[in-house]
């Protein structure tokens, strides 16, 4: 039954557990995220729980509650201290244990209570029903007695005499089954004891021997007993049950306890008991019930006196108790699981045990009252349990479990707070990490930037100084020392530059310039570069640009020239043979056209080539299958894609991967033959990237590499306005003098031969290509058309020696007009040579590869004879003071001495100089109309700063335009504005243009730039007055 | 004759000093190019501007940093102007003092301004020690009827 009640606990402590678990789960993640609605959530789920669990759970919730409130406190505070969370756990600890334990003692005082109840009512209904049987029999002798006074004294003679009367009783004695025997004695006068002793035949005997001698029945005869001395009167037994007869004749007053008996019955008039006492025979413990039998029927309320002279007799029944209350006990159910003893409790201090064995037994013990009709005699009944209370399982367990759960809750808040803590310190931990490595990431950026710009400035200086010696009278010697002294410190600057630009890549402050430039341009200044270390290493290097892309792009010639630069020097570094061919197209072109140009013979120079489509394969732009791509670009922008492919060493397959990752190199042992830092891809990507390009390459170990990258420009050809400024001039002022000229290009391979008449055409000489000597003169022969050049590949001149002298010869014969001119295309000095000298007098002249524009206009030129003029380099200084000469320019400059330094540098250059020392005069001074044509001005200023007085300046411009136009023939007014800075830095050429300056100049002054800014406004040498 | 060549060795000699010792770099000769008949007192006209302004400025510096609020502004401003006056006429050890003094004011550190302007102030005697007695040897050549050495 208890291991029931247990293994039922058992389970719903379990489903407790378990809810209260999910409970807390559910308002810990509530409250996390949300604040408050914890009333809500807990009335909801809680309203019908049992009456006992009901004050358990509030005290739950309000104690989680304040746990919450307190959490709320910590999140707000951040830091409350650890010990407080341990204070509010051990509070919770002991608080449970109270709990707990009141509970268990709450529980268990309820078992008791019930016990006791139990033992109660048991113990009452034994009372009670012991008391209705004795007042069963009680009732039965004062039916006798009242028989007695009827048919004893009420007829003359009696009708009842000891026969009767024993056989009477002896047949009623079922009706008095508690009853061992009963008697009737007789009141009897001294003076009256004569008479009825002679009546009755035998004296009346005393009792006090027989009392204190009890003897067996068969031993007793009473006939041994003294008579009873002389008395007031007696109470001698008349008649007597048979089980008792031996007690007739016996003076009952004579016995102290019957005496006292008679004495109180016939006074009160109703039944009364004895003091329980062993009975004569049966040596059980027994009472006595005494009535009175009076003459008369006396009203109930007789005075004593009264019913004294009443009594005729007394009539006597023995009441064997043990038995009475054994009996009664085995009609009752269950009487094994109480003990039941019963007192005599008249005299209260000592108790006469009337039945009941005398075990003590500690614990719970019930008393009834026993009434059995006699108000001077009291009565107990005293109930016991037999067994001992068994163990409080229920309140052990119940409290038990409690505290368990209680102990879990306590346990996972702990585990919460210590996680909480843990992660919010890791949190600071990791936000401190992270402050420090931003930290670094910024000094080392810093740092960079600092060393970097540190290094820069002297490096400048030594730099300028061997341009300056170079200038000196030296030998070939020293000139080859500072040559290459010039050379280094031009790479390391180059080096720096690269980290710098890493660095501003990676703190993201790299922006790009838009300005106008040309692309050809600029890849044959790529070209020339590269030119030197190509012909070294019998490289071939071509360009080919498309003819669909526009002259002039706007963008950042910088840094697509670095892009360029960086993808050639790579090419450049692992190629011994073959050739290096960039190309340029538009993006469209490429997408349009699906031949398949690069079969393995079908090349520069014949050598096999990595198949450079796979290099864009990877390409979004092209992803698309150029749908959507080609077909809706802004109208202004224009996509290129750019190829530089090589014959070199490729890229091994596993170190293909890592190529743009910065300072990755295919191995340690490259850096140390080829040198370099392996940033230069790294930049290029970001760079291409910023031009809203992707880079891409294709490898073959042995056969070699090619970059592609595509980048968006904006053209930059269609407006007129841009046009004097154009920076290439060389090739423009060529084209003019071979227009209309028509070349013939001798050529096997195709692709050299296009590369061969992209650049002749862009000096406005049309082309024919043909494959060989023999085809080229029946060309030449035919005349269709007057061939003025031709230019033969060195590799088809070597060929045959013989059938180049005829070719010569042949060309000599021509009678027309004058023979067109013979070039040679050579790739490498030493083969030139040697075919030089074979050759003759009829040496044709020689152009060197790769081929640019303007090298190629310079060779035809001196060859041809065609305008030839003064080298250009010797022009510059006497062109700048050409372009100042006469000019009016106003100088601005907070500082005196600068004032005074640049306006003598100016003045030195034939300029007419004004000065002016704050942006508000320089503001004054060109308002127009004005006679200023141009005006340099520094840049950090007191009150008014060089941009914002070029702002206002512009400002006026553009408001006063239309009276201006009165006053001279100048359509708009845009006086050319010059910064002049000593802070390379400080001043971007975009802050500069963003407020409407020209151009900025370092101070203090440096011819080549100086010459470089003005010869931007002011084109030609001035012819009189400006 | 003795005397001119004397003053001619001196003059070289000083001069050659001065670019050794760093207290002047390219930018004065650059300066001494620019002095040519039209103008024959270049050179000195700029160098005395420069003492002038100089001595201005520094003054107002060592008033500006005497004050109890220090205006960084000002003592900036003050400060560039000295920088490009200096990088102007080419005495760059008084210009190369000035890129930590401008560094001092960004970080609006007195004492290190207080240093800067100590230091600065030293070049800058230095430097007009120097070139006061550049043009003093020059004077004397010329009334002695030499010519200047060639440089």
């Amino acid at each position: 039954m208890s291991l029931l009640h247990v293994v039922g606990f058992g389970l719903k402590v379990g489903h407790l557990l378990l809810m209260l678990c999910c409970w807390i789960v559910s308002v810990i993640s509530m409250n996390w995220f949300i604040n408050g609605g914890i009333m809500d959530t807990k009335s909801g789920m809680f309203c019908d729980s049992g009456k006992m669990w009901l004050k358990w759970w509030e005290k739950i919730s309000g104690n989680s509650c304040m746990i919450h409130h307190h959490y709320y406190q910590y999140i707000g505070s951040k830091r409350v201290p650890k010990t407080w969370w341990k204070k509010l756990l051990m509070t919770w600890v002991v608080g449970w244990l109270i709990v707990s334990f009141s509970i268990f003692w709450y529980m268990s005082f309820q078992a008791t209570e019930k016990r006791k109840e139990t033992l109660q009512s048991m113990c009452d209904e034994r009372a009670r029903m012991l008391q209705d049987q004795f007042n069963v029999s009680m009732n039965h002798i004062q039916a006798m007695s009242i028989l007695i006074s009827t048919f004893h004294h009420g007829k003359k003679p009696s009708a009842i005499d000891q026969r009767t009367f024993a056989r009477y009783t002896e047949r009623t004695a079922f009706e008095r089954p508690l009853t061992s025997g009963v008697a009737y004695a007789v009141r009897v006068l001294h003076s009256e004891r004569a008479q009825f002793e002679e009546q009755q035949g035998w004296t009346i005997k005393r009792m006090d021997t027989l009392e204190q001698n009890p003897v067996h029945k068969d031993d007793y005869a009473p006939e041994a007993l003294e008579p009873s001395p002389i008395k007031e009167e007696y109470a001698p037994v008349i008649f007597a049950q048979d089980i008792i007869s031996h007690v007739v004749s016996i003076d009952l007053l004579s016995g102290k306890e019957d005496r006292e008996n008679i004495v109180r019955a016939r006074a009160s008039g109703k039944g009364v008991l004895t003091a329980p006492f062993r009975l004569l025979k049966s040596n059980r413990l027994g009472v006595i019930l005494t009535y009175a039998v009076y003459k008369r029927d006396l009203p109930s309320n007789a005075t004593p006196p009264e019913r004294i002279q009443a009594t005729d007799g007394y009539i006597g029944g023995v009441f064997d108790v043990e038995s009475l209350v054994e009996k009664l006990l085995q009609q009752l159910a269950s009487k094994q699981t109480i003990l039941v003893n019963v007192y005599d409790t008249t005299n209260c201090s000592h108790p006469i045990s009337m039945y009941g064995s005398n075990v003590s037994a500690d614990g719970l013990q019930h008393v009834s009252t026993l009434n059995f009709g006699d108000p001077f005699r009291k009565h107990e009944m005293h109930c016991r349990f037999k067994q001992k209370p068994p163990w409080p399982w229920l309140a052990i367990t119940t409290s038990f479990g409690i505290l368990v759960i209680a102990y879990l809750v306590g346990y996972i808040f702990h585990a919460t707070v210590n996680r909480i803590a843990k992660v919010e310190d890791d949190y600071n931990k990791m936000m401190e990490l992270k402050k420090k490595a931003e930290a670094a990431d910024v000094a080392k950026s810093q740092f960079l930037a600092t060393v970097s710009h540190e290094i820069r400035t002297p490096m400048n200086g030594v730099l300028g100084m061997l341009h300056m010696l170079m200038d000196t009278d030296l030998d070939v010697t020293q000139q080859d020392y500072v040559r290459t002294a010039q050379a280094s410190g031009k790479a390391l600057v180059s080096l720096i530059n690269e980290v710098l630009d890493q660095a501003k890549i990676e703190s993201g402050r790299l922006e790009l310039d838009a300005v106008q430039f040309d692309l050809r341009a600029i890849l044959d200044d790529v070209l020339s570069l590269f030119s030197g270390k190509s012909q070294e290493k019998g490289v071939e290097l071509a360009v080919y640009i498309s003819d669909r892309v526009p002259e002039m792009l706007i963008g950042d010639p910088g840094r697509f020239r670095q892009i360029i630069t960086n993808l050639m020097g790579n090419s450049i570094k692992f190629t011994e043979k073959g050739h290096i061919f960039v190309t340029v197209h538009l993006v469209e072109e490429v997408i349009g056209s699906t031949e398949v140009e690069t079969s393995s013979e079908n090349t520069l120079s014949g050598f096999p080539v990595a198949d450079r489509c796979h290099s864009w394969i990877g390409f979004k732009a092209f992803g698309q299958e150029g749908s959507t791509f080609p077909l809706s670009p802004p109208s202004d922008s224009i996509s290129l894609i750019v190829s530089v492919e090589d014959t070199g060493v490729g890229i091994p397959p596993e170190a293909q991967s890592r190529v743009f990752t910065p300072f990755m190199q295919v191995g340690p042992s490259i850096s140390r033959t080829h040198g370099g830092t392996g940033i230069g891809l790294s930049i290029s990507k970001c760079l291409v990237g910023l031009m809203n390009g992707e880079i891409g390459f294709v490898s073959t170990p042995k056969t070699g590499s090619t970059f592609t990258f595509t980048a968006v420009f904006t053209n930059g050809s269609n407006p007129n306005e841009y046009k004097n400024h154009k920076i290439k001039n060389q090739s423009n002022s060529a084209s003019t003098e071979f227009q209309g000229m028509t070349a013939l290009v001798v050529d096997p391979r195709p692709i050299r031969a296009k590369v061969s008449r992209y650049h002749i055409q862009r000096l406005g000489i049309s082309v024919e290509v043909v494959s060989d000597l023999n085809q080229g003169w029946s060309n030449i022969s035919s005349g269709n058309e007057a061939i003025d050049i031709v230019l033969v590949e060195q590799e088809v001149w070597d060929r045959d020696s013989h059938l180049s002298s005829l070719f010569i010869n042949n060309l000599k014969k021509i009678d027309r007009r004058t023979p067109p001119k013979l070039f040679l295309l050579a790739n490498f000095i030493s083969t030139s040579r040697t075919s030089a000298t074979t050759s003759g007098d009829n040496t044709p002249s020689i152009i060197m590869k790769p081929l640019r524009s303007s090298m190629l206009a310079a060779s035809l030129q001196r060859a041809m004879g065609v305008g030839s003029k003064g080298n250009a380099r010797n022009r510059e200084l006497p062109s700048l003071r050409n372009l100042l000469l006469g000019r009016k320019i106003l100088i601005i400059d907070d500082n005196n001495v600068n004032l005074k330094v640049a306006a003598g540098a100016l003045k030195k250059y034939g300029a007419e100089v004004e000065c002016a020392d704050s942006g508000r005069k320089a503001v004054s001074l060109l308002k127009p109309p004005h006679r200023f044509d141009a005006c340099f001005m520094d840049i950090q200023m007191p009150e008014m700063d060089g941009f914002e007085a070029t702002k206002l300046i512009r400002e006026m411009e553009k408001h006063g335009e239309t009276s201006v136009e009165a006053y001279d023939n100048v359509s708009n007014w845009h006086v050319p504005i010059l910064a002049m800075t000593a802070d390379v830095i400080q001043a971007t050429h975009e802050e500069c243009l963003k407020c409407g300056m020209d151009g900025y100049v370092s101070k203090p002054f440096e011819a080549e730039q100086l010459y470089r800014e003005v010869s931007r406004f002011f084109q030609s040498v001035p012819n009189g007055n400006p | 004759m003795d005397v001119v060549v004397q003053l001619q060795r001196q003059l070289t000699d000083h001069t050659a000093s001065l670019f050794h010792e760093g207290f002047l770099n390219e930018q004065f000769n650059q300066l001494q190019q620019l002095q040519d008949e039209s103008n024959p007192d270049f050179v000195v006209e700029v160098v005395s501007l420069f003492f002038e302004d100089s001595e201005r400025l520094l003054n107002e510096l060592a008033k500006a940093l005497e004050q109890q609020a220090v205006d960084y502004k000002k003592v900036d401003a003050h400060v560039h102007q000295l920088k490009g006056s200096s990088s102007s006429i080419g005495a760059q050890r008084v210009q190369a003092v000035c890129i930590p003094f401008r560094n001092f004011c960004e970080e609006q550190n007195i004492e290190g301004c207080l240093k800067c302007l100590q230091q600065v102030k030293h070049e800058y005697s230095l430097v007009k020690n120097k070139l006061e007695t550049l043009f003093k040897l020059e004077q004397q050549l010329i009334a002695a009827g030499g010519s200047f050495p060639t440089l």
